[in-house]
């Protein structure tokens, strides 16, 4: 019944994934984490979050093609998933080019204490009894 | 195909029709096949207005590290590691245990189908359990969002007035005697259709007493640990303020609740230091009006704060996407032990599924971005 190949009158077109297949995937899924936890035990500076995405997004791959079925699913459905990651990317880039143009911080950096007068008097408290220990 | 031709024997045709179709199939769909692609299409729909949902989370999540990557730092040394990474293993396997499933409903294992769906309930239950363990921690020590935080460096375990681990259990406890007293009602009435659901759904509901016991386990080995290293090396400015080295161990006795000489002896330290002022100055302290040098307490109400209201954020509304998912896959459960799918009809199983593997998709992403930036 797993025969996929012919629909006839579109009564056969269960794709069931091979045990296999799926504990296969479940453990790359496994063996992913477990290096995702251990690399965060090196120091390897700015590169760190890039690893960290990089390897989240073969995760993720991983558990979209054959956990979802995307890879044998249609490929309107699968364009129609993916383009929402276009948009999430367009989202942030725009939203962070503009944040980083516009707001230097959410809180009032330290060299920036005596500009910003009224919002800062607490931090100003803060920084000087932390100059004085 | 057997299956199609015992489904079309019990078919309805009590809606004044003349064809014959299998009761799985909605009328309005020429084919089961054409039933199942709608179906999808939708789901798929569903699921990319969930991703633009998280990702105004994410995108705040993004721009608060761009600003302040030090807030990030400091405040991810109070998350427990070890939870995180036994959380993502219970999530991925139940990710598994989901992908099983829709292959038993599509080959019609239906004992299979039962089983692995018990199994993705009782991983989800898990899930919450460690949660549970992790936010009551965290809101004892006052780590919460910001308008309410009030974790101080100084006494990092105050005595709590409420036990929160308890309220978060109680609808878990109420939940598990609810299933139980199910479960015993069908066994005194011998209804084996109730039976079959109340078995696995107990066990699913005593998972979550599991996964506390698993939480507790860990945080106990590990977190105090952690919290004492971000407390003595992250908030520097803060503890070297209150005064030298026998100071801090009398602060790690005086964390201990019992220890009320240690804790008065540390409260009358600090009085005495308070009103002697911040004027203090040592010999040898540069003091000038540039303050650029200071290594910066990130552990205040307004900058730790904004990274809790984003941890809370994030992790609460994946929580409450776990509970949906939970209340779906208990429907599926009382489908599959009704024998409700087949080859022709495994659409609900594979839709739910889609779902479950997302709330994993968004976990894979949550634990490495939240857990584990040095």
């Amino acid at each position: 019944m797993s025969a996929h190949g012919e629909s006839k009158d579109g009564y056969d077109f269960a794709h069931p994934i091979p045990v296999p297949m799926l504990l296969s995937v479940f453990f790359a899924l496994v063996f992913l984490t477990i290096v995702t936890v251990a690399q965060a035990s090196f120091d390897i500076g700015s590169l760190d979050i890039l690893v960290v995405m990089v390897i989240a997004t073969i995760k993720a791959a991983l558990v979209m093609a054959f956990f979802m079925h995307m890879a044998y699913d249609k490929p309107f459905n699968v364009i129609i998933f993916l383009s929402s990651f276009g948009f999430v990317a367009l989202f942030l880039i725009f939203t962070m080019s503009d944040s980083a143009q516009t707001s230097p911080a959410f809180e009032p950096v330290v060299e920036e204490v005596m500009e910003t007068d009224q919002e800062s008097t607490n931090v100003i408290a803060e920084e000087s009894s932390a100059t004085s220990e | 195909m057997s299956t199609i031709e015992a489904a079309a024997e019990n078919a309805h045709d009590d809606h004044g029709h003349d064809h014959d179709h299998p009761s799985f199939l909605a009328h309005h769909f020429d084919t089961p096949e054409q039933q199942f692609d709608s179906g999808k299409l939708g789901i798929w729909l569903f699921l990319v207005t969930e991703i633009l949902f998280f990702s105004g989370m994410f995108c705040a999540y993004a721009i608060f590290r761009m600003l302040r990557p030090d807030v990030f730092e400091g405040c991810s040394q109070f998350l427990n590691t070890k939870l995180g990474a036994i959380n993502t293993g219970v999530l991925l396997f139940s990710s598994l245990t989901m992908a099983w499933s829709v292959r038993c409903s599509q080959v019609q294992q239906n004992r299979g189908l039962v089983g692995m769906l018990a199994a993705t309930i009782c991983c989800a239950m898990i899930f919450l359990g460690v949660k549970a363990i992790e936010y009551s921690h965290k809101w004892e020590m006052g780590l919460l969002p910001a308008g309410l935080y009030f974790y101080d460096p100084a006494n990092p375990h105050p005595e709590s007035h409420t036990n929160y681990l308890f309220y978060i259990c109680l609808p878990f406890m109420i939940l598990l005697g609810g299933v139980v007293a199910w479960l015993i009602a069908s066994l005194v009435t011998r209804n084996t259709f109730h039976l079959k659901c109340a078995m696995p759904l107990s066990v699913a509901a005593a998972c979550f007493f599991v996964g506390i016991g698993l939480g507790m386990v860990l945080e106990s080995g590990d977190s105090e640990h952690g919290s004492e290293v971000a407390a003595t090396a992250e908030l520097e400015t803060e503890i070297s303020l209150i005064a030298n080295s026998d100071d801090i161990a009398l602060e790690r006795l005086a964390g201990d609740a019992a220890n009320s000489g240690a804790k008065s002896e540390l409260n009358a330290r600090m009085q005495q230091l308070e009103t002697a002022g911040s004027s203090i100055v040592q010999d040898g302290e540069e003091i000038s009006g540039a303050i650029v040098s200071v290594e910066e307490n990130v552990m205040t109400q307004r900058k730790a704060g904004v990274f809790f209201s984003i941890y809370y954020c994030m992790t609460g509304v994946h929580a409450i996407h776990i509970l949906v998912g939970i209340g779906f896959l208990v429907w599926l459960l009382i489908r599959a032990v009704r024998e409700d799918f087949n080859p022709q009809y495994f659409g609900p199983v594979d839709y739910v599924g889609l779902y479950w593997h997302l709330v994993d998709l968004i976990w894979i992403y949550l634990f490495p971005l939240l857990y584990l930036i040095r």
